[in-house]
């Protein structure tokens, strides 16, 4: 199904260089240097506040950046909207509170970017949106408003809802955070399928089973920066920085 | 030998049990908790019949009620004979009587478009907000002002009285909705141009009076246009209403737009949707939901307005019945005649008023 994201040509798919981000005086991403290639799945992780969500907003760029660059699918971002636009096409998106539309249904959710931006014929689009759908499990909600959904249902939808744009690559923004315990599985394993698909993938995320199981690389951000990246096993088990190491303390418990 | 028993059935509903019973305990809680709160009830109450008694017996009844003369006028109330007898100059102006029905129709045609779109329970609302804002004016215009397929042409200047009033806030609100959608957007605006272009715009009619602006309209405007193009009066004051109100409509639409979650644009750009896209498919819907009550609102206030046209010579329902004053015939019953038109004004405002509640309270809830 995501074939046409399979390593077709050996282009990375997103490569920044020297890329740094103020907020006002507020220095939030510092000579950031990542690559990442087709088919490569990396999870991101870190303190709040150190930067994780404007890292991966600034590759479709929801954020902006101020210094350095980002080529994503071969195309450098420029400010040029067009440019922008035609490198949100290849860019899927999920963010932490779903952000699906809520007077739109389920249906029109998903097959609403694939008529008005691809130009798909509308039962095109959505013989498209029903298939996504089903393969995230909720087609029987199609017909619904986000609002008659729980927060598990919507993020599946959400996650649908960029799949129809036939995206090279997804980037996830904690996905899970927002969601009741019984409910992140349902969406992880949605996420584990994508990526054993060969989708590739960006997560911000601090669910470290999910990381174990499917991640190539993990990174770990603090103040701006990457302090570390590594394979899951030898992050998880020897980490090499001390503010990793606190990190992972914290985080898986004790 | 005792069973265990397991009761499945439910319980039947009961309603809640209720707090006090009857008109003494009601007046008791309501009126009378305390010796303050008993005299004021006491005075209120003494003040609304000191009040009201001499009213009603004014306007009801020693009024009169038939008749075609001020003979009829002889028991010393209010003599509503004269609103009867120039009842059809007040709704229709100086429009040919035998070419009212085109007035009528009119009426009738926007009576059906507003229930089709107020009434929750009647489908297709897209396709009737389409109809009621494309196709009717086009409709009206051809039906109130003739001129073409085989209709005579009625001239601006018979049109008067409720019909003129409903024309200018009708026209006034429809035209002012998208010129205020994309002064409110203008001044979301990235581009500084377009940003201060249309904050200027907004501050400036803001911040005079209509009073002015209709003055303007009229005396300044034909300044601005070739002297060949004589511009129908109406049109001028039209012209004023509308910038003057879109202004008010932008900061509705605003209040509208910054109330939509900003994660909304957000995704709908991460989709690859342009600007348009954007406001056109996620953000505007969204807010327009949001700005009914708002817009009915300016609708209410640009309403009673409206009257304020009498000072460019307009003859709406305040200027007709002022007009109808003056004549010989119906001397001494101004009283009459501003009650006549304060009550009209009364039942559509209060009409919007009570529908712009009831909607706050419908998106309050439904979701
Ligand atoms: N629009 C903004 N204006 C100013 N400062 C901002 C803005 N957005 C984020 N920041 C700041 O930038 C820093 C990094 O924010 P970011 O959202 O990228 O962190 P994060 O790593 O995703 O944190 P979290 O785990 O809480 O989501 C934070 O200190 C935040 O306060
Ligand atoms: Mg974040």
């Amino acid at each position: 199904m995501t074939s046409q994201t399979a390593k077709a040509d050996d282009t990375p798919m997103i490569e920044m260089r020297g890329l740094n981000k103020w907020y006002g005086d507020f220095h939030v991403l510092r000579d950031i240097d990542l690559t990442v290639q087709r088919g490569e799945r990396i999870v991101i992780c870190g303190p709040s506040g150190s930067g994780k969500s404007t890292l991966i907003r600034c590759i479709n760029h929801l954020e902006e950046h101020q210094q350095g660059e980002i080529v994503v699918g071969g195309i450098p971002m420029t400010q040029d909207v067009k440019r922008i636009e035609q490198i949100r096409h290849h860019v899927g998106m999920v963010f932490q509170h779903f952000n699906l539309f809520p007077h739109l249904s389920v249906l029109e959710n998903c097959s609403l970017a694939p008529i008005w931006v691809q130009k798909k014929p509308r039962r095109e689009a959505e013989a498209l949106a029903m298939q996504y759908l089903e393969r995230v499990r909720i087609a029987e909600q199609a017909h619904k408003f986000p609002g008659q959904l729980s927060g598990g249902q919507q993020q599946r939808v959400a996650i649908a809802r960029s799949l129809c744009m036939h995206p090279e690559v997804m980037l996830f923004d904690e996905p899970t955070s927002a969601l009741d315990p019984e409910m992140i599985k349902e969406v992880l394993d949605v996420m584990v399928e994508l990526a054993e698909e060969g989708m590739t993938m960006l997560c911000v995320t601090h669910e470290m089973g999910f990381a174990k199981t499917v991640a190539d690389r993990v990174i770990f951000m603090d103040q701006g920066q990457i302090i570390e990246e590594n394979a899951p096993e030898p992050f998880f088990n020897d980490p090499q920085s001390e503010r990793t190491k606190l990190f992972l303390s914290q985080i898986l418990g004790h | 030998m005792s069973k265990l028993t397991l009761n499945t059935t439910p319980v039947d509903a009961r309603p809640a049990p209720k707090r006090s019973i009857g008109a003494i305990a009601w007046l008791r809680a309501n009126l009378f908790q305390g010796p303050i709160n008993s005299v004021l009830s006491l005075l209120a109450i003494w003040a609304l019949i000191a009040g009201l008694t001499p009213l009603i017996q004014w306007a009801i009844i020693d009024a009169d009620w038939i008749g075609t003369s001020r003979e009829a006028c002889s028991s010393g109330g209010a003599c509503w004979v004269f609103i009867s007898a120039r009842f059809e100059q007040f709704i229709y102006g100086f429009y040919p009587s035998e070419l009212r029905w085109r007035v009528n129709l009119t009426f009738v045609l926007f009576a059906v478009m507003i229930a089709w779109l107020a009434l929750p329970r009647l489908p297709a609302k897209k396709l009737a907000a389409v109809l009621t804002l494309v196709i009717f004016p086009i409709v009206a215009f051809y039906l109130l002002h003739g001129g073409s397929f085989g209709m005579p042409a009625v001239p601006t200047h018979r049109w008067g009285g409720l019909m003129l009033t409903l024309v200018l806030a009708v026209v006034g609100i429809v035209a002012a909705l998208p010129i205020g959608v994309v002064l409110a957007l203008g001044r979301q605006s990235k581009m500084p141009i377009v940003k201060s272009i249309s904050v200027v715009f907004i501050e400036f009619w803001r911040g005079v009076p209509l009073i002015t602006v209709l003055f303007m309209a009229s005396v300044m405007l034909p300044l601005f246009v070739p002297t060949e193009v004589d511009m129908d009066k109406l049109v001028r004051a039209l012209i004023g209403i509308t910038l003057f109100q879109s202004a008010y409509m932008a900061e509705v639409v605003r209040g509208g737009l910054q109330a939509i979650p900003k994660g909304q644009e957000e995704a709908a750009a991460a989709l690859g949707m342009g600007y348009w896209k954007r406001m056109g498919l996620i953000v505007l819907p969204q807010a327009l939901k949001m700005m009914i009550p708002g817009i009915v609102n300016t609708f209410i206030a640009l309403f009673k307005d409206t009257s304020l046209v009498l000072i460019i010579g307009l003859f709406d329902l305040l200027a007709i019945v002022q007009a109808a004053l003056a004549d010989a015939d119906w001397l001494g019953y101004s009283i009459e005649g501003y009650v006549f038109v304060a009550f009209v004004f009364w039942i559509f405002c209060f009409g919007m008023s009570r529908y712009s509640q009831y909607l706050e309270r419908k998106l309050h809830t439904g979701h």
